[in-house]
Protein backbone atom coordinates (compact mmCIF):
# COMPACT_ATOMS: atom_id res chain seq x y z
CA UNK A 1 0.00 0.00 0.00
CA UNK A 2 3.09 1.96 0.65
CA UNK A 3 4.08 2.95 -2.77
CA UNK A 4 0.14 3.19 -3.44
CA UNK A 5 0.21 6.15 -1.20
CA UNK A 6 3.21 7.77 -2.63
CA UNK A 7 1.60 7.93 -5.80
CA UNK A 8 -1.44 9.68 -4.65
CA UNK A 9 0.81 12.03 -2.64
CA UNK A 10 2.25 13.09 -5.99
CA UNK A 11 -0.91 14.60 -7.35
CA UNK A 12 -1.60 12.55 -10.54
CA UNK A 13 -2.81 14.09 -13.09
CA UNK A 14 -6.26 12.59 -14.47
CA UNK A 15 -9.26 13.03 -11.14
CA UNK A 16 -9.64 10.85 -8.56
CA UNK A 17 -12.62 7.98 -8.88
CA UNK A 18 -14.44 5.90 -6.60
CA UNK A 19 -15.06 2.16 -8.69
CA UNK A 20 -17.33 -0.72 -6.22
CA UNK A 21 -16.67 -4.20 -6.41
CA UNK A 22 -18.42 -6.97 -4.97
CA UNK A 23 -15.49 -9.58 -3.59
CA UNK A 24 -15.87 -13.35 -4.82
CA UNK A 25 -13.12 -14.51 -2.78
CA UNK A 26 -15.66 -15.74 0.15
CA UNK A 27 -19.53 -15.81 1.34
CA UNK A 28 -18.76 -12.34 3.47
CA UNK A 29 -19.17 -10.84 0.11
CA UNK A 30 -17.37 -7.77 0.77
CA UNK A 31 -18.13 -4.49 -0.74
CA UNK A 32 -15.33 -3.23 -2.41
CA UNK A 33 -14.57 0.76 -2.72
CA UNK A 34 -11.54 1.23 -4.78
CA UNK A 35 -10.15 4.81 -5.56
CA UNK A 36 -7.97 5.51 -8.89
CA UNK A 37 -7.48 7.20 -11.35
CA UNK A 38 -7.65 5.28 -14.42
CA UNK A 39 -6.02 2.07 -14.27
CA UNK A 40 -3.60 3.29 -11.63
CA UNK A 41 -5.05 2.06 -8.30
CA UNK A 42 -4.96 4.57 -5.38
CA UNK A 43 -6.56 2.65 -2.40
CA UNK A 44 -8.90 -0.14 -2.13
CA UNK A 45 -11.30 0.02 0.86
CA UNK A 46 -14.03 -2.43 2.55
CA UNK A 47 -11.89 -5.54 2.28
CA UNK A 48 -10.89 -7.40 5.46
CA UNK A 49 -8.35 -9.89 3.86
CA UNK A 50 -5.49 -9.92 1.56
CA UNK A 51 -7.46 -11.45 -0.97
CA UNK A 52 -9.74 -9.20 -1.06
CA UNK A 53 -7.55 -6.09 -1.46
CA UNK A 54 -5.69 -8.17 -4.15
CA UNK A 55 -8.93 -9.19 -5.98
CA UNK A 56 -9.96 -5.09 -6.05
CA UNK A 57 -6.63 -4.69 -8.20
CA UNK A 58 -7.24 -7.34 -10.24
CA UNK A 59 -10.69 -6.43 -11.09
CA UNK A 60 -10.14 -2.50 -11.49
CA UNK A 61 -7.11 -3.05 -13.73
CA UNK A 62 -7.29 -6.33 -15.64
CA UNK A 63 -11.17 -7.66 -15.13
CA UNK A 64 -11.12 -10.94 -16.99
CA UNK A 65 -13.45 -14.20 -16.73
CA UNK A 66 -12.84 -18.03 -17.50
CA UNK A 67 -15.04 -19.09 -19.86
CA UNK A 68 -16.65 -22.23 -20.92
CA UNK A 69 -19.13 -22.55 -23.92
CA UNK A 70 -20.25 -25.27 -26.16
CA UNK A 71 -19.08 -26.13 -30.17
CA UNK A 72 -20.98 -28.54 -32.62
CA UNK A 73 -19.92 -32.00 -32.27
CA UNK A 74 -19.89 -33.69 -35.81
CA UNK A 75 -20.55 -37.06 -34.47
CA UNK A 76 -20.84 -38.89 -31.25
CA UNK A 77 -23.31 -39.88 -28.82
CA UNK A 78 -24.28 -36.25 -27.88
CA UNK A 79 -24.77 -33.03 -30.28
CA UNK A 80 -22.25 -30.80 -28.29
CA UNK A 81 -18.72 -30.53 -27.36
CA UNK A 82 -17.77 -28.67 -24.23
CA UNK A 83 -14.62 -26.94 -24.24
CA UNK A 84 -13.08 -23.91 -22.52
CA UNK A 85 -10.66 -20.71 -23.32
CA UNK A 86 -6.99 -21.69 -22.44
CA UNK A 87 -6.54 -18.86 -20.06
CA UNK A 88 -9.01 -16.61 -18.42
CA UNK A 89 -10.59 -13.95 -21.37
CA UNK A 90 -10.38 -10.28 -20.62
CA UNK A 91 -14.31 -9.40 -19.41
CA UNK A 92 -15.07 -7.01 -22.07
CA UNK A 93 -14.08 -9.88 -24.86
CA UNK A 94 -16.25 -12.87 -23.43
CA UNK A 95 -19.23 -12.19 -25.65
CA UNK A 96 -16.98 -11.76 -28.92
CA UNK A 97 -14.98 -14.77 -27.73
CA UNK A 98 -17.97 -17.08 -27.61
CA UNK A 99 -20.52 -15.63 -30.33
CA UNK A 100 -16.89 -16.07 -32.80
CA UNK A 101 -17.50 -19.79 -31.68
CA UNK A 102 -21.30 -20.17 -33.51
CA UNK A 103 -21.72 -22.93 -35.85
CA UNK A 104 -17.92 -23.94 -35.20
CA UNK A 105 -17.69 -27.60 -36.01
CA UNK A 106 -15.33 -30.14 -34.46
CA UNK A 107 -15.44 -33.60 -35.29
CA UNK A 108 -14.51 -37.07 -33.61
CA UNK A 109 -12.62 -38.21 -32.09
CA UNK A 110 -11.22 -35.78 -29.41
CA UNK A 111 -9.41 -36.13 -26.10
CA UNK A 112 -10.11 -34.07 -23.43
CA UNK A 113 -7.47 -31.47 -23.15
CA UNK A 114 -6.95 -31.11 -26.92
CA UNK A 115 -6.78 -27.64 -28.56
CA UNK A 116 -10.01 -27.67 -31.12
CA UNK A 117 -9.52 -23.81 -31.89
CA UNK A 118 -6.82 -21.14 -31.75
CA UNK A 119 -6.63 -17.57 -31.31
CA UNK A 120 -10.26 -17.24 -31.06
CA UNK A 121 -12.02 -13.88 -32.21
CA UNK A 122 -8.37 -12.16 -31.87
CA UNK A 123 -7.83 -12.51 -28.60
CA UNK A 124 -4.66 -14.70 -28.96
CA UNK A 125 -6.56 -17.53 -26.34
CA UNK A 126 -6.87 -21.18 -27.96
CA UNK A 127 -9.69 -23.42 -27.30
CA UNK A 128 -9.58 -26.63 -25.48
CA UNK A 129 -12.05 -29.06 -25.50
CA UNK A 130 -13.22 -30.56 -21.71
CA UNK A 131 -14.00 -33.97 -22.59
CA UNK A 132 -12.75 -36.89 -25.27
CA UNK A 133 -15.51 -38.32 -28.20
CA UNK A 134 -14.54 -41.22 -29.49
CA UNK A 135 -14.30 -41.86 -33.46
CA UNK A 136 -17.71 -41.99 -34.82
CA UNK A 137 -17.18 -46.31 -36.22
CA UNK A 138 -15.51 -46.93 -32.70
CA UNK A 139 -18.61 -48.48 -30.64
CA UNK A 140 -16.50 -48.43 -27.27
CA UNK A 141 -17.30 -45.76 -25.21
CA UNK A 142 -14.50 -44.11 -24.56
CA UNK A 143 -13.60 -41.22 -21.94
CA UNK B 1 -9.96 -47.76 -23.03
CA UNK B 2 -13.74 -49.13 -23.29
CA UNK B 3 -16.00 -49.32 -19.93
CA UNK B 4 -16.73 -52.56 -19.47
CA UNK B 5 -20.05 -53.17 -21.49
CA UNK B 6 -20.70 -56.95 -19.67
CA UNK B 7 -20.25 -57.09 -16.03
CA UNK B 8 -18.46 -59.73 -14.59
CA UNK B 9 -20.09 -61.29 -12.21
CA UNK B 10 -23.78 -61.19 -12.67
CA UNK B 11 -24.13 -64.89 -11.40
CA UNK B 12 -21.74 -64.66 -8.46
CA UNK B 13 -21.82 -62.21 -5.88
CA UNK B 14 -20.51 -58.20 -6.19
CA UNK B 15 -18.92 -57.02 -3.00
CA UNK B 16 -19.93 -53.44 -4.01
CA UNK B 17 -22.48 -51.86 -5.93
CA UNK B 18 -22.84 -48.34 -6.46
CA UNK B 19 -25.75 -47.03 -8.02
CA UNK B 20 -25.26 -43.73 -9.73
CA UNK B 21 -22.36 -42.93 -11.83
CA UNK B 22 -22.04 -39.50 -11.15
CA UNK B 23 -19.50 -37.28 -8.68
CA UNK B 24 -20.74 -39.57 -5.47
CA UNK B 25 -21.09 -43.06 -7.65
CA UNK B 26 -17.58 -42.45 -9.08
CA UNK B 27 -16.08 -41.96 -6.23
CA UNK B 28 -17.78 -44.14 -3.93
CA UNK B 29 -16.79 -46.94 -6.73
CA UNK B 30 -12.83 -46.06 -6.65
CA UNK B 31 -12.96 -45.69 -2.86
CA UNK B 32 -14.30 -49.12 -2.56
CA UNK B 33 -11.29 -50.34 -4.95
CA UNK B 34 -8.69 -48.98 -2.90
CA UNK B 35 -10.36 -50.18 0.10
CA UNK B 36 -9.80 -53.80 -0.80
CA UNK B 37 -13.18 -54.60 -2.43
CA UNK B 38 -12.22 -56.68 -5.29
CA UNK B 39 -16.19 -57.17 -7.31
CA UNK B 40 -17.33 -53.65 -7.74
CA UNK B 41 -20.38 -52.92 -10.26
CA UNK B 42 -21.03 -49.39 -10.57
CA UNK B 43 -24.35 -48.49 -12.42
CA UNK B 44 -25.91 -45.49 -14.05
CA UNK B 45 -28.90 -44.76 -15.93
CA UNK B 46 -27.47 -42.74 -18.97
CA UNK B 47 -25.81 -43.91 -21.57
CA UNK B 48 -21.96 -43.17 -19.71
CA UNK B 49 -20.87 -41.85 -16.55
CA UNK B 50 -20.54 -38.69 -15.23
CA UNK B 51 -23.87 -37.79 -14.17
CA UNK B 52 -25.08 -33.98 -14.25
CA UNK B 53 -21.48 -32.94 -14.35
CA UNK B 54 -21.46 -33.59 -17.86
CA UNK B 55 -23.62 -30.76 -18.52
CA UNK B 56 -22.41 -28.54 -15.97
CA UNK B 57 -19.69 -27.31 -18.43
CA UNK B 58 -18.40 -24.19 -16.31
CA UNK B 59 -15.34 -23.78 -14.07
CA UNK B 60 -15.45 -23.65 -10.66
CA UNK B 61 -15.69 -27.45 -9.85
CA UNK B 62 -11.99 -28.96 -8.35
CA UNK B 63 -10.57 -26.78 -5.89
CA UNK B 64 -10.92 -28.80 -3.55
CA UNK B 65 -10.13 -32.16 -4.98
CA UNK B 66 -7.43 -31.49 -6.97
CA UNK B 67 -6.68 -27.79 -6.10
CA UNK B 68 -7.49 -26.84 -9.24
CA UNK B 69 -10.69 -24.77 -11.08
CA UNK B 70 -11.64 -26.93 -13.79
CA UNK B 71 -14.92 -27.46 -15.38
CA UNK B 72 -17.69 -30.50 -14.78
CA UNK B 73 -17.24 -32.53 -18.09
CA UNK B 74 -13.32 -31.95 -16.92
CA UNK B 75 -14.07 -32.95 -13.45
CA UNK B 76 -16.20 -36.21 -14.54
CA UNK B 77 -13.28 -37.10 -16.94
CA UNK B 78 -10.57 -37.50 -14.29
CA UNK B 79 -12.42 -39.41 -11.54
CA UNK B 80 -13.25 -41.68 -14.64
CA UNK B 81 -10.48 -41.82 -15.60
CA UNK B 82 -9.83 -43.34 -12.22
CA UNK B 83 -12.85 -45.83 -12.48
CA UNK B 84 -10.90 -47.20 -15.74
CA UNK B 85 -7.22 -47.49 -14.05
CA UNK B 86 -9.26 -49.68 -11.90
CA UNK B 87 -10.87 -52.03 -13.97
CA UNK B 88 -14.21 -51.93 -12.57
CA UNK B 89 -17.28 -53.39 -14.01
CA UNK B 90 -19.49 -49.93 -15.41
CA UNK B 91 -23.10 -50.76 -16.74
CA UNK B 92 -25.09 -48.03 -18.00
CA UNK B 93 -27.99 -47.72 -19.57
CA UNK B 94 -29.13 -49.65 -16.84
CA UNK B 95 -31.69 -48.52 -14.38
CA UNK B 96 -31.95 -50.14 -10.81
CA UNK B 97 -35.17 -51.02 -9.70
CA UNK B 98 -35.27 -52.54 -6.61
CA UNK B 99 -32.90 -52.89 -3.89
CA UNK B 100 -34.22 -55.61 -1.12
CA UNK B 101 -33.70 -55.58 2.67
CA UNK B 102 -31.27 -58.65 1.58
CA UNK B 103 -28.82 -56.36 -0.26
CA UNK B 104 -29.98 -57.92 -3.81
CA UNK B 105 -30.09 -55.27 -6.67
CA UNK B 106 -33.04 -55.37 -9.44
CA UNK B 107 -31.84 -53.88 -12.36
CA UNK B 108 -32.92 -53.62 -16.21
CA UNK B 109 -30.48 -52.72 -19.29
CA UNK B 110 -30.53 -53.45 -22.75
CA UNK B 111 -27.27 -55.70 -22.43
CA UNK B 112 -28.65 -57.91 -19.83
CA UNK B 113 -32.31 -57.80 -19.52
CA UNK B 114 -33.99 -57.54 -16.37
CA UNK B 115 -31.95 -58.86 -13.84
CA UNK B 116 -30.80 -59.74 -9.87
CA UNK B 117 -27.36 -58.92 -8.28
CA UNK B 118 -26.53 -60.02 -4.93
CA UNK B 119 -23.94 -57.45 -3.18
CA UNK B 120 -21.75 -57.20 0.10
CA UNK B 121 -23.47 -53.79 0.32
CA UNK B 122 -24.99 -51.22 -1.47
CA UNK B 123 -23.81 -48.09 -2.48
CA UNK B 124 -26.74 -45.04 -2.86
CA UNK B 125 -25.47 -42.39 -5.22
CA UNK B 126 -28.78 -41.32 -7.45
CA UNK B 127 -28.40 -37.34 -6.72
CA UNK B 128 -31.31 -34.89 -6.79
CA UNK B 129 -33.69 -33.68 -8.58
CA UNK B 130 -34.53 -30.10 -9.34
CA UNK B 131 -38.43 -28.59 -7.83
CA UNK B 132 -40.45 -28.17 -10.44
CA UNK B 133 -43.70 -25.87 -10.96
CA UNK B 134 -46.07 -28.49 -9.06
CA UNK B 135 -44.07 -27.78 -5.98
CA UNK B 136 -44.45 -24.37 -5.95
CA UNK B 137 -47.55 -24.01 -7.41
CA UNK B 138 -47.57 -21.06 -9.41
CA UNK B 139 -51.02 -19.94 -10.46
CA UNK B 140 -52.15 -19.46 -14.20
CA UNK B 141 -51.88 -21.84 -17.46
CA UNK B 142 -50.00 -24.40 -18.95
CA UNK B 143 -48.38 -23.20 -21.76
CA UNK B 144 -45.17 -24.73 -23.54
CA UNK B 145 -41.74 -23.13 -22.12
CA UNK B 146 -41.74 -23.17 -18.48
CA UNK B 147 -39.10 -25.89 -17.35
CA UNK B 148 -36.33 -26.77 -15.05
CA UNK B 149 -33.11 -24.00 -15.07
CA UNK B 150 -31.11 -27.86 -15.03
CA UNK B 151 -33.23 -29.02 -18.14
CA UNK B 152 -32.72 -25.73 -19.79
CA UNK B 153 -29.07 -26.71 -19.08
CA UNK B 154 -29.14 -30.35 -20.71
CA UNK B 155 -30.91 -29.25 -24.00
CA UNK B 156 -28.92 -25.89 -24.30
CA UNK B 157 -25.09 -27.60 -23.30
CA UNK B 158 -26.14 -31.61 -24.30
CA UNK B 159 -28.35 -30.97 -27.47
CA UNK B 160 -27.62 -27.62 -28.71
CA UNK B 161 -30.90 -26.29 -28.39
CA UNK B 162 -31.96 -22.52 -27.39
CA UNK B 163 -35.27 -23.07 -25.19
CA UNK B 164 -36.07 -19.43 -26.06
CA UNK B 165 -35.38 -16.11 -26.74
CA UNK B 166 -36.74 -13.74 -24.28
CA UNK B 167 -36.77 -15.63 -20.53
CA UNK B 168 -37.24 -15.11 -16.52
CA UNK B 169 -35.81 -17.07 -14.29
CA UNK B 170 -37.27 -17.60 -10.90
CA UNK B 171 -35.76 -18.35 -8.04
CA UNK B 172 -31.81 -17.52 -7.45
CA UNK B 173 -30.24 -20.89 -7.07
CA UNK B 174 -26.81 -21.65 -8.58
CA UNK B 175 -28.37 -23.57 -11.97
CA UNK B 176 -30.17 -20.65 -12.83
CA UNK B 177 -27.63 -18.00 -12.14
CA UNK B 178 -25.20 -20.08 -14.51
CA UNK B 179 -28.60 -20.58 -16.83
CA UNK B 180 -28.70 -16.83 -17.04
CA UNK B 181 -25.59 -16.55 -18.20
CA UNK B 182 -25.32 -19.39 -20.28
CA UNK B 183 -28.40 -18.23 -21.87
CA UNK B 184 -27.09 -14.79 -22.49
CA UNK B 185 -23.76 -16.14 -24.10
CA UNK B 186 -26.30 -17.85 -26.80
CA UNK B 187 -28.08 -14.98 -27.65
CA UNK B 188 -30.96 -15.25 -25.38
CA UNK B 189 -32.39 -12.25 -23.42
CA UNK B 190 -32.39 -12.63 -19.87
CA UNK B 191 -35.13 -10.29 -18.56
CA UNK B 192 -34.23 -11.01 -14.76
CA UNK B 193 -34.02 -13.13 -11.99
CA UNK B 194 -37.18 -13.36 -9.08
CA UNK B 195 -36.46 -14.69 -5.87
CA UNK B 196 -38.93 -15.14 -3.28
CA UNK B 197 -36.28 -14.42 -0.33
CA UNK B 198 -34.76 -11.26 0.51
CA UNK B 199 -30.86 -12.94 -0.38
CA UNK B 200 -29.49 -14.58 -3.42
CA UNK B 201 -30.10 -18.56 -2.83
CA UNK B 202 -26.41 -18.95 -4.91
CA UNK B 203 -23.31 -18.50 -4.43
CA UNK B 204 -21.96 -14.85 -4.23
CA UNK B 205 -19.71 -15.57 -7.07
CA UNK B 206 -22.17 -16.71 -9.32
CA UNK B 207 -24.61 -13.58 -8.74
CA UNK B 208 -21.53 -11.45 -9.86
CA UNK B 209 -20.08 -13.35 -12.76
CA UNK B 210 -23.66 -14.56 -14.11
CA UNK B 211 -25.67 -11.75 -13.46
CA UNK B 212 -23.52 -8.39 -12.61
CA UNK B 213 -21.70 -8.86 -15.50
CA UNK B 214 -24.39 -9.23 -17.87
CA UNK B 215 -26.58 -6.19 -16.24
CA UNK B 216 -29.12 -8.82 -16.30
CA UNK B 217 -31.32 -7.55 -12.86
CA UNK B 218 -31.51 -9.73 -9.12
CA UNK B 219 -35.01 -8.65 -7.88
CA UNK B 220 -34.81 -9.65 -4.15
CA UNK B 221 -38.25 -10.17 -2.15
CA UNK B 222 -39.88 -10.34 -5.35
CA UNK B 223 -41.81 -13.83 -7.31
CA UNK B 224 -43.91 -15.01 -10.08
CA UNK B 225 -47.81 -14.68 -9.13
CA UNK B 226 -48.90 -15.89 -12.58
CA UNK B 227 -47.81 -17.30 -16.01
CA UNK B 228 -49.99 -16.60 -19.02
CA UNK B 229 -49.81 -17.78 -22.79
CA UNK B 230 -52.23 -20.94 -24.63
CA UNK B 231 -49.88 -22.41 -26.75
CA UNK B 232 -46.39 -20.98 -25.65
CA UNK B 233 -45.67 -18.94 -22.84
CA UNK B 234 -46.52 -15.17 -23.71
CA UNK B 235 -45.90 -13.31 -20.48
CA UNK B 236 -45.69 -13.53 -16.52
CA UNK B 237 -46.75 -11.01 -13.75
CA UNK B 238 -44.24 -10.51 -10.98
CA UNK B 239 -45.11 -8.93 -7.69
CA UNK B 240 -43.14 -8.09 -4.65
CA UNK B 241 -43.79 -9.96 -1.19
CA UNK B 242 -44.26 -8.68 2.27
CA UNK B 243 -42.22 -9.42 5.37
CA UNK B 244 -44.15 -13.18 5.77
CA UNK B 245 -43.58 -13.83 1.80
CA UNK B 246 -47.04 -12.83 0.58
CA UNK B 247 -47.46 -11.46 -2.81
CA UNK B 248 -48.12 -7.34 -2.97
CA UNK B 249 -51.11 -7.95 -6.18
CA UNK B 250 -51.24 -4.11 -5.80
CA UNK B 251 -47.84 -3.89 -7.00
CA UNK B 252 -47.86 -6.28 -9.36
CA UNK B 253 -46.13 -5.59 -12.80
CA UNK B 254 -45.88 -7.70 -16.41
CA UNK B 255 -43.14 -8.82 -18.16
CA UNK B 256 -43.62 -10.20 -22.00
CA UNK B 257 -41.89 -13.49 -22.19
CA UNK B 258 -41.57 -16.70 -24.18
CA UNK B 259 -39.34 -18.76 -21.52
CA UNK B 260 -39.72 -19.38 -17.62
CA UNK B 261 -36.75 -20.81 -15.95
CA UNK B 262 -37.24 -22.28 -12.73
CA UNK B 263 -34.33 -22.41 -10.10
CA UNK B 264 -36.00 -23.30 -6.62
CA UNK B 265 -34.19 -25.99 -5.14
CA UNK B 266 -33.36 -29.73 -5.33
CA UNK B 267 -34.95 -32.51 -3.64
CA UNK B 268 -32.78 -35.60 -2.65
CA UNK B 269 -33.90 -38.71 -5.17
CA UNK B 270 -34.88 -40.86 -2.16
CA UNK B 271 -36.86 -43.03 -4.05
CA UNK B 272 -34.27 -46.46 -2.88
CA UNK B 273 -34.09 -44.81 0.16
CA UNK B 274 -38.36 -45.11 0.90
CA UNK B 275 -38.36 -48.39 -1.07
CA UNK B 276 -36.25 -49.41 1.60
CA UNK B 277 -38.07 -48.07 4.28
CA UNK B 278 -34.36 -46.26 5.47
CA UNK B 279 -34.59 -43.99 8.50
CA UNK B 280 -35.18 -40.29 6.29
CA UNK B 281 -34.45 -37.11 7.84
CA UNK B 282 -37.41 -34.60 7.54
CA UNK B 283 -35.16 -31.68 7.62
CA UNK B 284 -32.78 -32.69 4.65
CA UNK B 285 -35.07 -35.09 2.52
CA UNK B 286 -32.34 -37.89 2.71
CA UNK B 287 -31.56 -41.05 5.05
CA UNK B 288 -30.67 -40.86 8.43
CA UNK B 289 -26.47 -41.75 8.57
CA UNK B 290 -24.09 -42.95 10.33
CA UNK B 291 -20.47 -41.15 10.33
CA UNK B 292 -19.25 -43.30 7.58
CA UNK B 293 -22.75 -42.59 5.95
CA UNK B 294 -24.55 -46.20 6.61
CA UNK B 295 -28.20 -45.84 6.15
CA UNK B 296 -30.70 -47.30 9.48
CA UNK B 297 -30.48 -50.71 7.03
CA UNK B 298 -27.10 -52.02 8.05
CA UNK B 299 -24.35 -52.15 4.52
CA UNK B 300 -26.85 -49.98 2.48
CA UNK B 301 -24.58 -46.52 2.27
CA UNK B 302 -25.83 -42.53 1.12
CA UNK B 303 -23.29 -40.19 -0.55
CA UNK B 304 -24.19 -37.73 -1.88
CA UNK B 305 -26.80 -34.63 -3.19
CA UNK B 306 -29.75 -38.14 -2.45
CA UNK B 307 -28.22 -37.54 0.99
CA UNK B 308 -28.66 -33.68 1.35
CA UNK B 309 -27.91 -31.10 -1.02
CA UNK B 310 -24.37 -30.16 -1.72
CA UNK B 311 -23.14 -27.04 -2.91
CA UNK B 312 -20.39 -28.59 -4.52
CA UNK B 313 -19.40 -31.64 -6.35
CA UNK B 314 -16.01 -31.97 -4.22
CA UNK B 315 -17.83 -32.06 -0.68
CA UNK B 316 -20.08 -34.75 -2.72
CA UNK B 317 -16.74 -36.56 -3.72
CA UNK B 318 -15.62 -36.52 -0.59
CA UNK B 319 -18.40 -38.21 1.98
CA UNK B 320 -18.32 -40.46 -1.44
CA UNK B 321 -15.05 -41.76 -0.53
CA UNK B 322 -16.20 -42.59 2.88
CA UNK B 323 -18.95 -44.37 1.99
CA UNK B 324 -17.15 -46.21 -0.58
CA UNK B 325 -14.45 -46.84 1.26
CA UNK B 326 -16.70 -48.03 4.54
CA UNK B 327 -18.70 -50.26 2.11
CA UNK B 328 -16.34 -51.96 1.63
CA UNK B 329 -15.05 -52.82 4.99
CA UNK B 330 -18.69 -54.24 5.49
CA UNK B 331 -18.63 -56.38 2.11
CA UNK B 332 -15.06 -58.31 3.60
CA UNK B 333 -16.69 -58.56 7.00
CA UNK B 334 -14.57 -55.48 9.07
CA UNK B 335 -15.69 -54.46 12.13
CA UNK B 336 -17.80 -50.88 11.84
CA UNK B 337 -16.48 -48.06 14.08
CA UNK B 338 -18.81 -47.39 16.99
CA UNK B 339 -20.96 -45.02 16.46
CA UNK B 340 -21.53 -43.53 20.28
CA UNK B 341 -22.50 -39.47 19.62
CA UNK B 342 -25.30 -38.17 18.54
CA UNK B 343 -25.29 -34.83 16.33
CA UNK B 344 -28.28 -32.44 16.19
CA UNK B 345 -28.93 -28.77 14.74
CA UNK B 346 -29.03 -26.31 17.35
CA UNK B 347 -29.14 -22.89 17.11
CA UNK B 348 -29.66 -21.22 13.49
CA UNK B 349 -28.63 -24.76 11.89
CA UNK B 350 -31.26 -26.11 9.58
CA UNK B 351 -29.82 -29.57 9.75
CA UNK B 352 -26.62 -31.77 10.27
CA UNK B 353 -25.03 -34.98 8.05
CA UNK B 354 -24.31 -37.49 9.44
CA UNK B 355 -26.25 -37.84 12.30
CA UNK B 356 -23.77 -39.73 14.37
CA UNK B 357 -20.28 -39.56 14.97
CA UNK B 358 -17.70 -41.99 15.86
CA UNK B 359 -14.82 -41.49 18.73
CA UNK B 360 -12.78 -43.67 16.36
CA UNK B 361 -12.56 -41.67 13.53
CA UNK B 362 -11.76 -38.44 11.76
CA UNK B 363 -14.63 -37.46 10.18
CA UNK B 364 -16.80 -34.70 8.81
CA UNK B 365 -19.76 -33.15 9.62
CA UNK B 366 -21.53 -30.74 7.08
CA UNK B 367 -24.67 -28.38 7.89
CA UNK B 368 -26.51 -25.54 6.56
CA UNK B 369 -27.43 -22.45 8.61
CA UNK B 370 -31.41 -21.02 8.48
CA UNK B 371 -30.06 -17.52 8.37
CA UNK B 372 -27.16 -15.41 7.21
CA UNK B 373 -24.65 -13.60 9.77
CA UNK B 374 -22.25 -11.34 8.01
CA UNK B 375 -19.87 -10.88 10.04
CA UNK B 376 -17.96 -13.46 12.66
CA UNK B 377 -19.38 -16.21 13.27
CA UNK B 378 -18.89 -19.21 16.11
CA UNK B 379 -19.74 -22.88 15.10
CA UNK B 380 -20.47 -24.65 18.10
CA UNK B 381 -20.24 -28.24 18.42
CA UNK B 382 -21.70 -29.05 22.35
CA UNK B 383 -18.64 -27.94 24.31
CA UNK B 384 -16.40 -29.75 22.00
CA UNK B 385 -15.33 -27.75 19.31
CA UNK B 386 -15.59 -23.66 18.73
CA UNK B 387 -14.11 -22.41 15.34
CA UNK B 388 -14.88 -18.94 14.14
CA UNK B 389 -15.59 -18.34 11.11
CA UNK B 390 -16.01 -15.17 8.52
CA UNK B 391 -19.66 -15.22 7.81
CA UNK B 392 -22.34 -18.24 7.17
CA UNK B 393 -25.23 -17.97 4.56
CA UNK B 394 -27.55 -20.55 3.24
CA UNK B 395 -26.48 -21.32 0.07
CA UNK B 396 -22.79 -22.24 1.81
CA UNK B 397 -22.34 -25.48 3.17
CA UNK B 398 -20.42 -25.79 6.58
CA UNK B 399 -17.96 -28.43 6.56
CA UNK B 400 -15.95 -29.11 9.71
CA UNK B 401 -13.45 -32.00 10.48
CA UNK B 402 -13.61 -33.75 14.28
CA UNK B 403 -11.10 -36.20 15.65
CA UNK B 404 -11.16 -39.21 17.87
CA UNK B 405 -9.01 -37.00 20.18
CA UNK B 406 -11.31 -33.85 20.59
CA UNK B 407 -14.59 -36.54 20.85
CA UNK B 408 -13.46 -39.15 23.10
CA UNK B 409 -14.96 -37.03 26.20
CA UNK B 410 -18.43 -36.85 24.60
CA UNK B 411 -18.86 -40.47 24.13
CA UNK B 412 -22.38 -41.15 24.56
CA UNK B 413 -23.46 -37.51 24.98
CA UNK B 414 -25.74 -35.92 21.64
CA UNK B 415 -23.59 -33.05 20.57
CA UNK B 416 -25.43 -30.02 19.47
CA UNK B 417 -23.99 -27.75 16.48
CA UNK B 418 -25.29 -23.49 16.78
CA UNK B 419 -23.89 -21.20 14.46
CA UNK B 420 -24.38 -17.83 15.84
CA UNK B 421 -22.68 -13.98 15.59
CA UNK B 422 -19.33 -14.04 17.87
CA UNK B 423 -20.63 -11.69 19.98
CA UNK B 424 -24.10 -14.18 21.12
CA UNK B 425 -21.43 -17.01 21.50
CA UNK B 426 -18.98 -14.69 23.97
CA UNK B 427 -21.63 -13.81 26.50
CA UNK B 428 -23.25 -17.71 26.23
CA UNK B 429 -20.12 -18.14 27.85
CA UNK B 430 -17.09 -20.79 26.36
CA UNK B 431 -13.96 -21.92 27.28
CA UNK B 432 -12.26 -19.59 24.89
CA UNK B 433 -10.21 -22.11 23.79
CA UNK B 434 -9.81 -23.44 19.99
CA UNK B 435 -9.31 -27.10 19.32
CA UNK B 436 -7.76 -28.27 16.55
CA UNK B 437 -8.04 -31.55 16.94
CA UNK B 438 -8.18 -33.32 13.68
CA UNK B 439 -9.32 -30.56 11.59
CA UNK B 440 -7.93 -29.51 8.22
Amino acid sequence: MAEHTDRSTAAPQGEVETFTYLCTGCPLGCRLEVDAVDDDVIEVRGFTCKKGERYGIQEHTDPRRAVSTTVWLGSGPMARLPVRAAEHVPKDEVMAFVQALRGYLVEAPVTCGDIVAEDVAGTGIDLVATRSVAAADDLTVVI
Amino acid sequence: MPITAEPRHLDARYDVTVVGAGPAGLAAAIAARDQGAERILLVDRDAEPGGILRQCIHSGFGLHAFSEDVTGPEYAHRYVERVLERDLDVLTDAYVTDVTREHRVKLMSPTTGVTTVDTGAVVIGTGARERTRAQITIPGERPAGVMTAGLAQKLVNLHGYLPGSRVVILGSGDIGLIMARRLTLEGAEVLGVFELLPHANGLSRNVVQCLDDYDIPLHLSTTVIDIHGHERVERVTVAPVDEDLQPIPDRSRDIDCDTVLLSVGLIPDAELARQLQLSLDQRTGGPVVTSTYETSLPGVFSAGNNLHINDLADWVSQEATVAGAAAADVALGRTRARQDIAVTPGTNVRYVVPHTLSTDLTQTVSFRVKQPIYGDTIVRIGEAHRRKVRAVVPAEMVTITLGPRLLAAYAGETLRVDAVPAEQAEDAGTDGATDRDGAG
